[in-house]
């Protein structure tokens, strides 16, 4: 296959090291993903060829490693854009086109991301999202072969990040070649990639389809992402020994005692109580009210104990608990909702 | 909003330390004989000094530009050794007396210097003189501006094909132009007057190296008027720059 991008890179900034290696088939969308330091930047600056790096890098087939950025086939969209400021939005985007035919082509791509109307304003006259489109443009008119957005969403305002978003999803699918997406967004995940790379201190923890993450995380990050509790954990007479303090049961428990494990608890699969509950939960334990916050309409509170949990509730709940930061209160889970990712 | 009273002392002393900035420079249009001012410009001595100090600053700022941007680019954007002590040689100018500086030209340049080019006491020697002077107004003006600027967009025209150099001129430059207007207005009019480098490395010869400010030093001994109407036209000329850079500062702001 002359058209997989093959990436095994090695780069280092100061005494911090991040090592990727991953293959891509054309038409790949992946979100890289991981908690802040986890070298997501630094690992697509490796792949733009803006910092040394060691190891393998093929695009389409030619191993473009010793290329300079200009010539790697590979497209930068740093973060905010960074458009040039003295420049209009439509010499932006023709100035990575050469020759007489680089006005026309600019205007054509402007066009496509329905921002022609705005090709000879500067970017000072721009708004965020309108920027933002400019810069893809500026990417997509050279026809790269791999795509890298470093949170392309990250700083628009709601509105703006739904349309952007319309139009990533929209031109990222005619997109033949390798999208590379920083996010810090689920919705970005979900909505706009076909597949999840995730990094932590440097390395990838996780190389997975969406679905793979959301259903089977593997770490407590992760699934922080996806809303749910992860732990780590070790089975132990037929129980989850949490690494952190605490005990789960799952209703589908590997066999055997020892194995490391993550133990993943949905937050909206958490029930709090005032007094200890009768039902059937299995998983019952005292906790302490330590946060609340509202989410999406919905109440996020932090619950200190064995194991500290977040939980998700209705708002009316909420008030009919009468939780407040200190109170005390019982949590409970069904051993159906714990799911064991093995390690 | 409530605004506390300014304590006496200070008020005072900001009053009289604005009084000894103003005054020597309104006792200077008090005595500038206005009437004749025309006639005084226009004789052949000060248009010949005009005309000379023209040319010098210019060329001096000229040679500035050519040199300096580099210089400014090199400081803020290239890390090597001994970079700290490249930056005090370029600020030094700034603090060290012109005299010396005038005394250290000869030794390099002189007809002995270490590099023998003949060119003290010759109009190539004051426009050499102005721009040792000047050109630290216009590097550390440029220097601080390059190193506003986010080095992402030399990252982002590095991954679109463009060259260093290409991305020199068509995005760092253009970036930096406001600065770089700022600085050669000051580096201008420092060079405008100069006074003590040139007249040490380039001499006071009328025609090629007496610049204004030498011309106003030796007309005061025996024609005072034309040398406060040549002062005056000094002023004005520092006055236009200000008020030209003021604009700039609002632009940018």
């Amino acid at each position: 296959m002359t058209n997989v991008t093959t990436i095994d890179l090695r780069a280092s900034v100061g005494t911090f090291t991040v090592h990727v290696a991953a293959e891509c088939k054309p038409g790949d969308v992946v979100a890289v993903v991981g908690p802040n330091g986890a070298g997501k930047s630094t690992f697509l600056r490796a792949l733009a060829g803006l910092i040394p790096a060691t190891g393998t890098l093929t695009v389409g087939g030619v191993d473009v490693l010793d290329r300079p950025p200009a010539r790697r086939h590979v497209g930068w969209v740093p973060q905010d854009g960074a458009l040039f400021p003295h420049l209009t939005a439509l010499d932006n985007v023709a100035f990575g086109l050469r020759g007489r035919q680089g006005r026309p082509a600019a205007q054509r791509w402007l066009d496509r991301l329905g921002i022609g109307d705005l090709a000879h304003r500067r970017p000072a006259a721009l708004s965020g999202g309108q920027a933002q489109k400019v810069a893809l443009a500026r990417a997509l008119a050279r026809e790269p072969r791999v795509l890298l957005l470093d949170e392309p969403l990250a700083a628009l305002d709601v509105e703006a990040r739904t349309d952007v978003r319309r139009s990533l999803r929209a031109h990222l699918g005619d997109f033949d070649g390798v999208t590379m997406l920083v996010t810090h967004d689920p919705v970005d995940v979900m909505t706009l990639a076909s597949r999840v790379l995730a990094l932590d201190a440097g390395a990838v923890v996780q190389d997975s389809t969406v679905t793979g993450v959301t259903t089977a995380p593997r770490t407590p990050w992760l699934a922080a992402l996806m809303g749910s509790n992860g732990f780590y954990a070790r089975t132990a007479a037929g129980a989850l020994a949490l690494d952190g303090g605490g005990v789960l049961v799952a209703a589908d428990m590997p066999a055997g005692d020892g194995v490391d494990v993550l133990a993943v608890v949905p937050a909206h699969a958490v029930a709090v109580h005032r007094g200890r509950p009768e039902g059937s939960a299995r998983n019952v334990w005292p906790a302490t009210v330590r946060d609340l916050a509202v989410v999406g309409g919905r109440v996020r509170v932090t619950l200190g104990g064995a194991p500290t949990v977040l939980a998700d509730v209705t708002t009316a709940a909420a008030a009919d608990l009468g939780l407040a930061e200190g109170v005390d209160v019982w949590a409970s889970v069904k051993a159906t909702e714990v799911t064991v990712v093995v390690l | 909003m409530t605004r506390t009273r300014p304590p006496l002392s200070l008020t005072t002393a900001a009053v009289a330390g604005a009084a000894f900035l103003l005054l020597p420079l309104v006792s200077l249009a008090d005595r500038t004989p206005w009437h004749s001012l025309p006639h005084l410009l226009t004789t052949t001595s000060a248009v010949t000094a005009l005309r000379l100090s023209l040319e010098c600053s210019l060329g001096a700022l000229a040679l500035s530009l050519v040199v300096g941007v580099p210089l400014a680019w090199l400081l803020a954007r290239v890390d090597f050794r001994g970079k700290s002590v490249l930056r005090a040689a370029v600020t030094l100018p700034l603090v060290l007396p012109p005299v010396v500086g005038g005394v250290a030209l000869l030794l390099a340049f002189g007809r002995h210097g270490v590099i023998p080019l003949s060119l003290a006491f010759t109009t190539w020697g004051a426009i050499l003189a102005e721009a040792f002077v000047a050109l630290p107004f216009l590097v550390l003006a440029v220097e601080g501006a390059l190193l506003g600027i986010d080095e992402r967009y030399d990252d982002v025209a590095a991954t679109l094909g463009s060259g260093t150099t290409r991305t020199f001129f068509r995005v760092t430059l253009p970036m930096v132009l406001p600065a770089l207007a700022a600085g050669s207005a000051l580096a201008w009019a420092r060079a405008l007057g100069e006074f003590g480098a040139t007249i040490t490395f380039a001499g006071n010869l009328p025609g090629s190296t007496q610049t204004l400010p030498l011309d106003v030093y030796l007309t005061l001994q025996n024609d005072p008027d034309a040398a406060v109407a040549l002062s005056t036209l000094l002023l004005a000329l520092s006055l236009v720059v200000l008020v030209a850079m003021r604009s700039r500062w609002r632009l940018t702001r």
